[in-house]
């Protein structure tokens, strides 16, 4: 008798394989909107002409009213003029420090944000200045001089002191351009900061106290409470994680929040976080699969010895 | 009372008190199994593995895992997923082998449908088999809603809210069901208790009453022969194991269903550790939320047909329609009116009915999973209207079947 079983299996592969494709890959690409990465490239906002100096920027950044009227920067010992949910109250967020912001954002996007921070952000539906409704971060209007020169003093004093590219970690990329707003309880991160760990019971509820302020100030700035992203590169896997940092808009049309202007390598960095908060065991689950894959192949070769000895007796 | 004589070895011992000799005989050595099989008859024990992948990896996670709506999310994702040494583990082997043995059950019973093993004598077979696919989906679901993710949730409120039935508005049923007007604590405690208690058990009985219901129509063969198994097994004990046309459950049969099941489990476990994504869906993974309705809530792929099935019509014949799905399978053998106990592809009309079941209800679970507008909605709707006229067909075919 011919052996039909290659065929028996080629029938039930294909229609496994047939009903895999149409409910996964081919049902998911009709149910969301595919949207392609431009590899952070901020192609909307102008690239900067001219060549920055780092002692004028300093003057720049430092001086009346400008930049630390709002803005701390720890690494030159400019401290915060209030505590977050002080800030958030004034402005719905607390402003970011500096130090690595440099290292952390795009130039591009740094110059459009001092320039036009609801240009940069892709905010406009929100704050309209025609309507008299203001983005908090006041536009820089400019010393006096070249303005284009001007910011890209600025930004080149901001890149000076900065730690270098390389040197930016998860938690400072994600702490910068996401941690203001979104919680990683996972991570025991609130928008004000890592929760310490309180010996003392009032430390501890004075602690929320804060954040619940700061949460109802971001609440009302925000229109909800920006979601906790402790299983984010779960629910909604790495590519819309990315992507969306990219530009939420291309996502979610009319959405508050704002573009974080994070370039290519500080990205990886915020998705590398989420991997830690929300997939940590992956490179345990990649040694492991490795090993048990070894070991079933193994297996099915063994079964295999052993059917070829039973069976030969029954031909 | 029995003689008792004082044992010469353990084995002498044991078989004077539990006859274990004769125990494997019945159940092992002298289980006759028709030779001219394939590798689809080792789906039974494939199955029979997988079921034990998931009580073993679900004994684990029961021991972190906590059945309450405020601490049932952070014991799945962060105790079991990131505290507990292999949780991780534990929990992608049970999630990936419960959408798995769906596929395997799927395999079993078209290779039932196909080959006839259903008719004269093996009624009870397929029964009982029906009886263990609904308990298994009833298991599949109850255990979806453990994690109390938005899907969880939503499904949660979906599938009790089938029990209203429509203009009956039966709602007093729906909240009998719940404990409470929505899925919450009452809900998620007896969906637990459901999962890890009530089913298993009736699932365990329910395996021993399919393995009783195959011992005395023994199992089928490719071939739709009719196998005399006393003559046969004499000429296999007689030594002419060539010439027999039946051979022992173990180790013969064994023997070759565990090469299936190392192959398998090559499949099984690439799944686990590389290819979980569609046996563990993303949008659960959000924690339940009342407030915020998913953008597309869809059952797992394996509810899909018979969710579609209810899906393109009116409330009330939806529902009528979606319970003629659930109970036509277990009526098969009764439908089937020929006489002949063959394969389907010497059935004439019936073969054409087999594939046509089949790609039905691929395209109704493809529909079932897509947004129910436009061309899909159309497809469904036909693919639905099919199934149904399939199934009146059936008897009418199998009727003027001429006997082979």
């Amino acid at each position: 008798m011919k052996n039909k079983e290659p065929l028996i299996l080629a029938v039930v592969v294909f229609f496994t394989l047939v009903t895999y494709y149409l409910v996964e890959p081919f049902a998911h690409s009709q149910m969301h909107k595919h949207v392609e990465s431009e590899s952070f490239a901020y192609a909307d906002l102008p690239a900067i002409q001219k060549q920055g100096d780092v002692t004028r920027g300093q003057e720049l950044v430092m001086g009346a009213g400008a930049c630390t009227g709002c803005h701390s920067i720890n690494v030159v010992k400019v401290p915060a003029t209030m505590e977050p949910q002080m800030a958030a109250a004034s402005y719905g967020v607390n402003p970011p420090d500096l130090s690595n912001a440099g290292a952390i954002y795009d130039p591009k996007f740094l110059a459009a944000m001092i320039k036009n921070p609801a240009h940069a952000l892709m905010v406009e539906h929100k704050f309209d200045a025609d309507a008299g409704k203001m983005h908090p971060m006041v536009p820089f209007y400019g010393a006096g001089g070249d303005i284009d020169q001007e910011i890209a003093d600025m930004i080149a004093y901001l890149q000076s002191i900065a730690v270098k590219a390389e040197e930016v970690t998860p938690i400072m990329a994600f702490e910068n351009a996401c941690g203001r707003c979104h919680a990683v309880s996972y991570e025991n991160w609130t928008p004000i900061g890592a929760k310490p760990n309180f010996k003392d019971k009032k430390d501890s509820l004075a602690f929320d106290i804060k954040l619940l302020e700061y949460q109802d100030s971001l609440k009302a700035y925000m229109g909800k409470t920006p979601p906790d992203l402790s299983m984010y590169i779960r629910s909604r896997g790495e590519h819309y994680v990315s992507t969306f940092i990219e530009n939420p808009q291309s996502q979610l049309e009319g959405t508050a929040m704002p573009r974080v202007g994070v370039t290519p390598e500080a990205a990886e960095k915020v998705i590398e976080y989420l991997q830690d908060a929300g997939d940590t065991k992956r490179h345990e689950r990649e040694e492991i699969g490795m090993s048990v894959m070894i070991y079933i192949v193994i297996f099915a070769l063994f079964a295999f010895l052993w059917k070829r000895k039973v069976w030969k007796d029954l031909h | 009372m029995a003689h008792f004589t004082k044992a010469t070895s353990v084995k002498d011992w044991l078989n004077q008190r539990l006859a274990i000799e004769k125990v494997e005989k019945v159940m092992a050595s002298e289980y006759w199994i028709p030779k001219n099989i394939n590798f689809l008859w080792a789906m039974g024990l494939i199955l029979m593995i997988t079921f034990v992948l998931l009580l073993v990896s679900g004994i684990f996670l029961l021991m972190y895992y906590q059945p309450n709506v405020d601490t049932a999310f952070y014991s799945v994702n962060y105790t079991i997923m990131r505290d507990v040494d292999f949780g991780w583990l534990w929990r992608h082997v049970h999630g990936v082998a419960a959408s798995v043995v769906f596929l395997i059950i799927y395999i079993h019973m078209f290779t039932g449908i196909y080959y006839g093993s259903y008719k004269k004598g093996r009624e009870m077979i397929w029964l009982s088999g029906m009886l263990l696919f609904i308990t298994f989906s009833a298991e599949a679901f109850s255990g979806y809603m453990l994690p109390w993710g938005q899907m969880s949730y939503w499904a949660g409120m979906v599938i009790t809210n089938l029990f209203s039935g429509g203009s009956l508005h039966a709602d007093f049923l729906v909240e009998w069901i719940r404990g409470d007007y929505v899925p919450a604590q009452a809900f998620l405690s007896r969906f637990f208790m459901l999962h890890v208690l009530l089913l298993p058990l009736a699932i365990l009985g329910l395996i021993g009453l399919h393995f009783a219901a195959l011992r005395i129509p023994h199992v089928n063969n490719q071939d739709g022969e009719e196998i005399d198994f006393d003559a046969e097994s004499k000429k296999y004990l007689a030594g002419d194991k060539v010439g027999s046309k039946v051979m022992r459950f173990g180790n013969d049969f064994l023997s070759k269903d565990m090469m299936v099941v190392g192959i398998y489990l090559i499949f099984f476990f690439y799944l686990v550790f590389y290819h979980y994504g569609f046996a563990m869906d993303p949008v659960n993974f959000d924690p339940a939320d009342g407030l915020k309705t998913p953008a597309h809530i869809y059952p797992e792929w394996y509810f899909l047909w018979s969710y579609e099935i209810l899906r393109p019509f009116s409330t009330d014949i939806g529902l009528m329609a979606f319970g003629f799905a659930q109970v036509i399978f277990v009526l098969l053998p009764w439908l089937d009116r020929s006489p002949n106990t063959v394969p389907a592809s010497r059935r004439g009309l019936f073969a054409i009915w087999f594939w046509a079941m089949l790609l039905d209800m691929i395209v109704l679970t493809a529909m079932g999973k897509l947004p129910p507008s436009g061309i899909f909605s159309t497809i469904g709707l036909v693919a639905a209207l099919t199934f149904i006229g399939l199934w009146i067909l059936l008897p009418i075919i199998t009727m003027f079947e001429k006997k082979v």
